[in-house]
């Protein structure tokens, strides 16, 4: 049942405002997709493009290569989960779960053992009689799931269904979500702004930023070896720093940083072009502290302890402000104002051209 | 998100399609009309401005004119001067009994006005009771009644309710803090409530006072019952256009013109007054009633009792009346149902006409007003802002009017209506629609669009959605207004004097053919009736909204 969807060149405007310049994109079947990027990058705007509710101003999507772009909201067969969670507010909880299929026009006992199913899937069993306002919000959110994909959707869709929940309840619905995404296999397309959220649940994920995608790929090619500079930065949390690249004789490229450090990035090596100066992305954790004292020279002025690990904040001597994620240690306890020597892992590092554009260590364009 | 399936021809754009033709037909159309009619001669059939030369170089006229505006200015002044301090007495100084007073205030305001006007006339007229007992035990003589005072007298209490109720909803916005903070500023007592609570509840008061202007500028029944000769703007029009001997349709169309001009230009006025004076307001921390000690508690119950009483007397009394013993026209000591006993045999009809014609109505209503708060809330656009505009004009277009036109329009082949039900129904729908509208558009507007999305995105069709969805979701306001618009078919007698013809005689064309005639005690019986059904329906909104008050 479930499709792979397909986008050749869509175009949306309001009016005259162009939000989505041409874009392509294909989401597999039943692989959980996942749409992330800052507010307003066009998110909702696409999401509502797959269901239906706004309309595509060029280009072609399809649904396993069939043509959706003219076909109504209600015949494209989609099960929808609103970040409001959209509960009918006067039916009670099965009500709600039987109303996609009461319009599939079958029997009533089809329908009740179909809800008492999906009931199970999404464990809402006991509340099946109760008003949606006698429910907390992870329920209503269970509902809500529940009522989209009773109907065997061929595609889910999903707009930050987690934002109106507290914190810890975000992490176990989206646990509950992701597996009951994977018992029922449908394709799923997911929309956050959260990007620990869109790593956590996500087979694969695009970063959008503009209307434009940034990148696509599963999180962890996302994370390790992000597009451009706008990707690193806005999945997790990382140091961006200046450096100029340099070849010795043999040609092995290095960075420098600073006046005093060197460090050599062998993937650099096949890049036949001269590179001068470039952006490093540095994630915290891929700073090590220095044994001996050679490397890039720092200053610690904020440490904080958080068991596992310790979060450093490091001046370093031309003045940029980084931070360094470290093994706590029994004995070596790092203190404020102590002065250390940093290194880089060389193999993790992404190094981007100065605009930021281009990726010189790999990563997908 | 709207625009992408407007585009698409769908149900909605033939249901949207539909209501236009309906407003164009009932609404347009007659106004059209009574437009051209006024603009050609009734017996030549050629173009002439003879009956507006006519209405603006007559004196016998412009003294109407004059009279009408006298009227209805006095009123409105009147009924915010009493209505709005009693308003901030109750919001402000705990009274005993407050919550049964409010509803009394309610129910005086919802009665029909001609009939305080006349049991105004059967307690303080020529032969009242209240003039006789003064008179005779103390020798006091009273002042006539009839003409400009009474008709003051019966206008204001009959809606002053409404500046009452409009005052103490906005009140109700106002955070206690604000009058807090003016104290802090040593800014005090009167001046406080004058520097302060006025302008924040002036938008309020304009709109209160508007619809107290309109509806005093277009009532009939009661300069008609109470005026004696006092001729105003809707009595003329009545005249000119009823008459036997010497009414002119063509000019009652002139006239009307006039009025339909004066009334919107009133209206724009205050809407642009009250656009300019708005805040948005909301309590966090509201005004409460406060008990108070000494000569202002004293002083603050008797005003709040000594209104309440004057203005449910009417009804009381009329009620009274008619368990009264009657022998002929004249009522004799002692008491008896013979009022009803006649009541339902002379004009039992007119009973059973008006709560069939009310019936029909409402249900019309239900269904129209929750289709139209549809289009005008959730379809945005060109076609739905035409519709609200629609919509709107009834308010400034007096029932008279209304009537008028349609019977100038529906006169003929093959739009034949006149004398039938349907034009009645017709004209009660156009009037009391708004109302309907406005609350349902109200709960509507708290229902997000995705509710609607989720039901589409189900598989949903758009009328299984509307009736499966969106209605059950609106109910509440849709009958909330149904009930008061019901109310208010019920007891409207501008209209129906105009549409009815024998067969469709309403209970207030008959109690107001009953005064006329001088069969106090049939009409006091029907009256009765109307106030009982009136009061039933407001109980049974009040249960079913589980509010205790009403918003005009
Ligand atoms: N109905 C609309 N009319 C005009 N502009 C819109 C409309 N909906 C969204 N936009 C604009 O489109 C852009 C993308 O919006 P949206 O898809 O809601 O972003 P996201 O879901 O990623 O936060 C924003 O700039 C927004 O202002
Ligand atoms: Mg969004």
């Amino acid at each position: 049942m479930s499709v792979a969807i397909s986008f050749n060149n869509i175009v949306k405007k309001y009016g005259e405002a162009t939000v989505i310049p041409e874009l392509s994109l294909t989401i597999k079947e039943g692989e959980f997709f996942t749409l992330l990027g800052p507010s307003g990058c066009g998110k909702t705007t696409l999401l509502r493009m797959i269901a239906g509710f706004n309309s595509i101003e060029g280009g072609e999507m399809t649904f396993n290569g069939r043509a959706m772009n003219q076909v109504a909201p209600g015949k494209r067969n989609i099960g929808m989960v609103f970040q409001s969670y959209a509960i009918f507010p006067h039916l009670n909880v099965s009500e709600n779960i039987a109303f996609g299929l009461q319009t599939r026009k079958l029997v009533k006992q089809e329908i009740a053992k179909q809800v008492d199913e999906i009931l199970k899937v999404v464990q809402i069993e006991q509340y099946r009689d109760r008003m949606p306002k006698n429910l907390s919000g992870g329920q209503q959110q269970r509902v809500a799931l529940a009522r989209a994909i009773v109907i065997k959707p061929d595609v889910l869709l999903m707009d930050e269904p987690l934002s109106n929940l507290d914190a810890q309840l975000r992490v176990d619905m989206r646990n509950a979500i992701k597996q009951i995404q994977r018992e029922v296999g449908i394709t799923t397309v997911y929309v956050t702004h959260d990007q620990e959220e869109a790593m956590a649940v996500s087979d694969r994920i695009a970063v959008m930023k503009g209307g434009v995608i940034q990148h696509v790929g599963t999180p962890r090619e996302i994370y390790q070896r992000p597009a451009n500079l706008f990707v690193a930065t806005f999945v997790g949390r990382t140091n961006i720093i200046e450096a100029v690249i340099a070849r010795n004789e043999r040609g092995e490229a290095s960075v420098v940083i600073g006046d005093s450090y060197q460090e050599s990035i062998p993937s650099l090596n096949r890049i036949q072009e001269a590179i001068g100066a470039v952006k490093l992305s540095v994630r915290p954790e891929e700073f090590v502290l220095s044994p001996d004292q050679t490397g890039l020279k720092g200053t610690v002025v904020n440490s904080m302890f958080l068991g596992l690990n310790t979060h450093l904040t490091v001046k370093l001597s031309h003045g940029q402000e980084v931070e360094v994620i470290t093994q706590s240690e029994l004995d070596d306890v790092i203190e404020t104002g102590e002065r250390i020597y940093l290194k880089i892992l060389a193999e993790k590092i992404n190094v981007f051209d100065a605009s930021g554009n281009r990726n010189f260590t790999g990563g997908t364009g | 998100m709207m625009n992408a399936r407007m585009k698409r021809f769908d149900i909605w754009s033939m249901i949207t399609a539909a209501i236009f033709v309906g407003y164009i037909v009932f609404l347009a159309l007659p106004l059209f009309m009574l437009l051209i009619k006024s603009f050609f001669d009734g017996t030549t059939g050629e173009f002439s401005l003879a009956y507006f030369t006519k209405f603006f170089s007559k004196a016998y006229y412009m003294n109407a004119v004059w009279n009408s505006i006298k009227v209805t200015v006095s009123v409105t002044i009147l009924a915010i001067v009493v209505a709005g301090p009693l308003a901030y007495v109750m919001s402000t100084i705990k009274i005993k009994g407050s919550t049964t007073i409010r509803i009394l205030i309610l129910i005086s305001s919802m009665s029909a006005p001609f009939i305080g006007a006349y049991a105004w006339i059967l307690l303080l007229g020529r032969s009242g009771i209240i003039t006789k007992f003064l008179s005779q035990v103390f020798g006091i003589e009273m002042p006539d009644i009839y003409g400009f005072s009474g008709i003051l007298l019966v206008l204001t209490l009959q809606l002053s309710p409404l500046i009452f109720m409009y005052v103490s909803g906005a009140l109700k916005n106002v955070d206690h803090s604000l009058l807090e903070a003016a104290e802090s500023m040593n800014v005090t007592g009167l001046r406080k409530m004058w520097k302060v609570l006025v302008p924040l509840i002036t938008p309020t008061l304009l709109a209160g006072g508007l619809l107290v202007f309109m509806r005093a500028f277009a009532d009939f029944g009661t300069p008609m019952l109470i005026g004696e000769g006092y001729r105003t703007v809707p009595v003329l029009i009545f005249n000119e256009f009823i008459s036997e001997v010497g009414g002119d349709d063509g000019f009652a169309a002139a006239i009307s013109v006039i009025v339909v001009l004066f009334a919107t230009t009133v209206f724009l006025l205050q809407k642009y007054v009250a656009n300019r004076k708005s805040y948005s307001m909301s309590a966090l921390n509201p005004i409460e009633p406060k008990k108070i000690k000494g000569v202002a508690n004293i002083a603050a119950h008797v005003y709040v009792y000594l209104f309440t009483i004057v203005a449910m007397m009417p009804q009381v009394y009329v009620a009274y009346t008619s368990f009264q013993k009657t022998s002929g026209k004249i009522f004799v000591p002692g008491y008896s149902l013979d009022s009803y006993r006649a009541a339902f045999s002379k004009v039992g009809d007119s009973i059973l006409n008006t709560f069939l014609l009310a019936s029909i109505t409402i249900v019309i209503i239900t269904l129209s007003a929750s289709l139209i708060a549809y289009v005008t809330v959730k379809r945005k656009g060109a076609v739905a802002n035409v519709l609200d505009t629609f919509t709107m004009l009834p308010y400034i277009v007096p029932g008279s009017i209304l009537g008028i036109a349609l019977l100038v329009t529906f006169n003929k082949q093959p739009l034949m209506l006149s004398g039938t039900a349907a034009i009645l129904i017709a004209a009660f729908v156009i009037r009391r629609l708004p109302y309907t509208i406005r609350s349902s558009a109200a709960v509507l507007h708290q229902v997000s669009d995705s509710i609607e999305e989720a039901a589409i995105s189900l598989g949903s069709s758009p009328m299984r959605t509307f009736f499966k969805v969106t209605m059950p979701m609106m109910i509440s306001g849709v009958i909330a207004g149904a009930i008061i618009s019901w109310i208010s078919v019920i007891t409207e007698l501008s209209t129906s004097i105009i549409l009815y013809t024998g067969s469709t005689r309403t209970m207030t064309v008959a109690v107001y053919t009953e005064v006329v005639r001088g069969n106090y005690g049939v009409a006091a019986a029907l009256s009765t009736l109307l106030t009982v059904a009136t009061v039933l329906s407001l109980l049974l909104f009040f249960k079913l909204t589980g509010k205790k008050e009403v918003s005009m």
